[in-house]
């Protein structure tokens, strides 16, 4: 940490940058220019991103100056959108027309969308200038960012950590000021873990609030897309952006989008926050505890009521978890076939359609999603649907239940986002069951549907902790407010990872 | 060839899956056209295409087309519903699975009767289901078998698509080919697809199996491809109900497959066995939500559902007067059948003097039965495409009913007007041939031809009664046809009397 | 639970996934012990509940029939692997048992 670090452009939040860009002290080519610089000096040591649109990024810079120029010249600073001009990167799985966009796979390694995400037409209609892509997990599948095809993302607080993942490019980009935000999905932790992980702010949406349309699917009824940022406050603003009803979502919801900002600033005085017991027993690292403890008891001095609740059940998520998400992702990856588009295999002659389709997917998915594909497969097939899928749905059913029991007594659920701190590489678990454990924490608010923010809440051996607050359907609100109110009392706001040739 | 369903002692048992393209104006999850006949590949887009992270969103006329199919196949309508993924890779499947409908389809339990020989006989619709049209795959060699490469055009992927499931109620050949033409007629008469089979925008398969008449067990089913057309619907299931029962009496086993038929040849050829039977690995679709069909809906529905065939047979039937066969032909045409209408509501305008309420009509049906089917055919158009209007027909029969031209004569008028849409009147009027009526005027040509031909007279007068006939055909040959026939007998049989 | 050899090759094929025999034998021994994992679930199975497909409890939704501009053919086909002018393009296709019947 150093107080010098804040003062670039690339480290500051995006709430400080709007206010400068409005106020003239600042042009977004600046920022976009110090964000490159901090690419080209950082990303070899932590590999963030896939692709760096430069051009395009300091193209959209331009415009937005000329945007902001007009809105000051007729007096209406006070207008100009709150992410005009901003650098943000999104994960490589939200398509991006005309900028390739690969899910970190062999299989779209050269896959260049001719149409836009809801959320990329969202924020370029909202004047945000796109930077780039994330890394990722390939298909969103891991909890490590190194299952992409590319290159390994490391922690930028430790290199020799991982960033977390699935979206462990967005937020190694986000805490190495590679981008002042970041768009990332969550499937069953897969933004939360990695900001966990890298000491920033990652959300996850009530299911059907922010349009997954143009969002490359891994498992549809738990996808969502978040933001990843530098604090709270810029949270609620990139979801005011990214948040609505989209009518090319069918499962996007109708409900008005309140503006989450005004949520920040509330404190938490009154508030009560619930703490399942069942988060708090056997299997978490004493740091994390202890961190997490202490935020809980913060937030108490902060004048919100700490009650204890139960989710029996809860031991029962991974199972169910990944019961839904093979299922649905086996489904979800069975239009990579390589016909329309994605990976053509070589020495194919004399191949029928057949044996290309499989030689397309078995050369063009790593081992991860083939084993995925093959374990929803397995879960869907005749004779295994009803003892595994069938189950897999009325327990879901049960374990929603159990979370709505939990937050009818209280406005929202503290817990560890995850059991660890960033592990180092040689540290993965071979096991692939263990590595699932990852999870543990963050697949019940994907399965239930409601929103679950990751909060940084303090150090364990110099590694960032996140704490996680899990919300009713629709009330970001809350956790805007329960977040904050942590930043704010964990003396982490403003810590910064020194990286790269910034700060030695 | 002995028709099968006359070895009395073998039974055919028939069921019939029907895939019908809906009529809508854009897919059934994107906003893309479905004109038929565009550029390949020029009616997509990322969802129809199946691109990552593009998401369906459901036409809601493309519900309530299957709900009106529901409902006109006699159908309950499910009140809570849902869609399906059925997973399963083939080139012309752009996500790998196809949405469709699993274990609640939008109707089911319905029936369509229909008449085979006079024989009335109710065939049971299990269920009728909402899904989506594959990409069109086109063969670079003569067929898919043969073929080296193919090519996909996925201006159909994603187009809506109503299966229709019957119960294996259909004994014979006659019976399949009469439930698909009724089928077809309904369809068609609620305008909810317009059923082209040439286009593919409609499909048949078939189960055949056969059992020794009386037996309550069902034999072994084989299931009929590749059926392009109704005549083929009635050849393959002609030709594999015969090749089962030559197989069972020869002491062979009929064995659980899918058979291709191959119209060229005119016969079935095995395809695949049901033991390599696909495991579509059915769940419910996440991307799309549940339906709930409202009464208020499936009352508006059904209350909006035009005169379907049966029941305008009927109508013709009991207020015209129409034979029932005739009747039943033209109400199970909608082209036909409006035409019809048309024809009688000019009738009905001109208060066409010597035409009677339902004579009229009666002489429409007799008219678009023969003379206008027999000019459609021979000439390959379709009725709505030929010069032929509804006021036409009515003229041309309003000028026979009041006398003005013969029977015969109209016949011809009617080539002129099938070929040019000249109005009937002015073809008469053109080709002077208007009938000759006047009592004087016969008269005069009647004396005429009775001079002439003294040899017939005397035959007449001999009791040759055959005589008549050649004096009235001189007559008719005067006056190139025009004379009013009966007058004609009546006068020359007058003035032979005069003679006598 | 364990998964014979057998069992995960027809899945693969199910998949159409080509698997080499390291990677069948590793996916047969991961998919073992993830699915002895997953049947603690039987645990907690009631078979009278409602399967939960969907977390939001939105029903009917639609879009009205109308026709939306498509994307240009040359859109359509810009990530082709392989076309033949306007057309997509496959090798040859043997009807394995699982064609497209609609
Ligand atoms: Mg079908
Ligand atoms: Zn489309």
């Amino acid at each position: 940490m150093s107080d010098n670090i804040n003062a670039r452009l690339c480290h500051m939040t995006l709430h400080e940058l709007h206010d400068m860009l409005a106020q003239g002290q600042v042009s977004s080519r600046e920022i976009t220019s110090d964000v490159l610089a901090r690419i080209d000096e950082v990303e070899a040591s932590v590999g963030a991103y896939v692709t760096v649109d430069r051009e395009g990024a300091l193209s959209g810079a331009d415009a937005a100056d000329a945007a902001i120029a007009r809105a000051r010249r007729v007096g209406d600073a006070a207008e100009i959108g709150a992410v005009v001009g901003i650098p943000v990167v999104l994960k490589d799985n939200v398509c991006t027309r005309g900028m390739r966009t690969t899910c970190c796979s062999k299989m779209l390694e050269d896959f260049v969308p001719t149409y836009d995400a809801a959320v990329t037409a969202r924020l370029r209609a909202a004047g945000a200038v796109i930077v780039g892509k994330a890394n990722m997990d390939e298909f969103a599948m891991g909890s490590t960012t190194q299952t992409s095809i590319f290159h390994v993302t490391r922690n930028p607080w430790d290199p020799e950590r991982v960033p977390g993942g699935s979206s462990g490019g967005c937020a190694a980009a986000v805490a190495a000021g590679e981008a002042v935000a970041a768009v990332g999905s969550d499937t069953g932790g897969s933004v939360r873990q990695p900001a966990s992980f890298c000491g920033v702010v990652g959300l996850k949406p009530t299911y059907g609030r922010v349009s997954r349309y143009g969002v490359a699917a891994f498992a549809s009824s738990l996808d969502t897309v978040g933001p990843v940022t530098q604090d709270v406050r810029d949270c609620a603003i990139m979801l005011n952006v990214m948040a609505g009803h989209d009518e090319r979502d069918s499962t996007s919801a109708p409900n008005a989008v309140p503006d989450y900002t005004e949520y920040v600033e509330r404190g938490v005085e009154g508030l009560k926050i619930g703490i399942p017991k069942e988060f708090f027993g056997p299997g978490m690292d004493e740091g994390v505890r202890t961190a997490v403890e202490r935020a809980v008891h913060a937030l108490e001095g902060a004048g919100a009521k700490i009650v204890d609740v139960s989710i029996p059940l809860v031991e029962h998520a991974l199972g169910v978890y990944y019961l839904v998400a093979t299922a649905e992702a086996s489904s979800n990856m069975a239009r990579l076939d390589g016909i329309r588009y994605g990976h053509r295999p070589e020495g194919r002659s004399g191949m029928d359609v057949a044996d290309l389709m499989s030689a397309s997917r078995g050369q063009g998915f790593g081992m991860e999603v083939k084993r995925r594909i093959m374990l929803g497969t397995f879960v869907l097939s005749a004779g295994n649907i009803d003892a595994f899928y069938g189950r897999a749905l009325r327990s879901r059913r049960l374990l929603k239940e159990d979370v709505e029991r939990a937050l009818a007594q209280c406005d929202c659920l503290a817990s560890p986002t995850a059991p660890t701190v960033a592990f180092r590489f040689d540290e993965e678990p071979d096991d692939p069951l263990a590595m699932y454990l990852q999870d543990i924490y963050t697949t019940l608010a994907n399965l239930a549907g409601v929103p679950a923010i990751s909060v940084p809440c303090g150090f364990a051996d110099g590694l960032p902790v996140g704490l996680q607050i899990m919300g009713r359907m629709f009330d970001e609100g809350t956790l805007m407010q329960v977040a904050r109110a942590v930043e704010l009392t964990s003396g982490f706001d403003r810590a910064r990872p020194e990286v790269g040739g910034c700060v030695k | 060839m002995r028709k099968v369903t006359e070895r009395d002692d073998y039974e055919v048992v028939v069921g019939i899956e029907v895939h019908a393209e809906l009529a809508t104006e854009s897919k059934v999850f994107c906003g893309c056209k479905t004109d038929f006949g565009a550029r390949p590949n020029s009616q997509t887009c990322p969802v129809c295409l199946g691109m990552p992270g593009a998401l369906p969103v459901l036409n809601r006329r493309a519900l309530e087309y299957t709900i009106r199919a529901g409902l006109a196949l006699n159908c309950s309508i499910a009140v809570r519903t849902k869609f399906d993924r059925k997973n399963y890779f083939y080139p012309d499947l752009a996500k790998g699975y196809q949405v469709s409908q699993y274990d609640i389809p939008v109707a089911h339990d319905g029936y369509i009767d229909i008449e085979v020989d006079g024989q009335p006989k109710r065939i049971r619709v299990r269920r009728v289901h909402l899904e989506e049209e594959t990409a069109k795959l086109v063969h670079a060699g003569d067929d898919i078998i043969s073929a080296n490469q193919s090519l996909l055009d996925f201006n159909r992927s994603g187009i809506g698509l109503i299966e229709i499931v019957s119960d294996a109620d259909m004994r014979s050949a006659d019976e399949a080919r009469a439930y698909l033409t009724k089928l077809r007629s309904i369809l068609v008469a609620i305008g909810v697809s317009d059923c082209k089979m040439e286009e593919g925008s409609m499909r048949c398969e078939a189960n055949v199996s056969v059992r020794l008449r009386g037996s309550k067990e069902y034999g072994t089913l084989v299931e009929l491809k590749n059926i392009a057309s109704f005549r083929a619907v009635h050849r393959a299931i002609q030709y594999e109900s015969a090749r089962q029962i030559d197989l069972v009496r020869s002491g062979g086993r009929v064995t659980r497959e899918t058979r291709h038929w191959d119209d060229a040849r005119g016969e079935t050829a095995f395809m695949r066995s049901k033991e390599q039977a696909a495991d579509y690995r059915y769940f419910p679709e996440p991307d799309l939500m549940p339906l709930e069909i409202s009464r208020e809906w499936v009352d508006e529905i059904k209350s909006g559902l035009p005169e379907l065939p049966d029941a305008r047979a009927a109508r013709y039937a009991r207020e015209f007067g129409l034979p029932a066969s005739d009747a039943a032909l033209i109400a199970e045409s909608r082209e036909l059948a409006s035409f019809f209408d048309g024809v009688c509501d000019a009738l009905a305008k001109a208060g066409a003097e010597a035409v009677d309420r339902t004579d009229g009509p009666r002489e429409a049906a007799k008219w678009l039965v023969g003379d206008v089917s027999a000019a459609l055919n021979a000439s390959g158009i379709e009725l709505s495409q030929s010069k032929l209007a509804p006021e036409l027909l009515a003229e041309l029969i309003g000028l026979v009913a009041s006398g003005k031209i013969s029977g015969k004569i109209a016949k011809s008028v009617f080539e002129e007007v099938f070929a040019s849409g000249k109005r009937p009147g002015d073809v008469v009027r053109e080709r002077g041939l208007v009938q000759i009526s006047d009592a004087g005027q016969l008269a005069a040509i009647v004396q005429r031809v009775i001079e002439a031909n003294p040899g017939p007279v005397s035959d007449y007068f001999a009791g040759k009664e055959k005589a008549i006939t050649f004096l009235v055909g001189q007559i008719m040959k005067e006056t190139r046809g025009r004379a009013n026939p009966q007058e004609t007998n009546r006068i020359l049989r007058e003035e032979l009397a005069k003679r006598a | 639970m364990s998964l014979s050899r057998e069992e995960t090759a027809r899945l693969a094929d199910l998949a159409r996934l080509s698997l080499n025999d390291d990677e069948l034998a590793r996916i047969a021994h991961d998919l073992a012990e993830i699915i002895d994992y997953m049947e603690k679930l039987a645990g907690i199975d009631r078979a009278d509940v409602e399967p939960l497909s969907h977390v939001l409890n939105t029903v009917n939704v639609y879009r009205d029939d109308r026709a939306e501009p498509s994307l240009s053919q040359e859109e359509a086909l810009a990530n082709a692997p392989d076309r033949q002018g306007e057309f997509f393009r496959v090798p040859r296709i043997i009807d394995t048992g699982e064609g497209s019947e609609a």
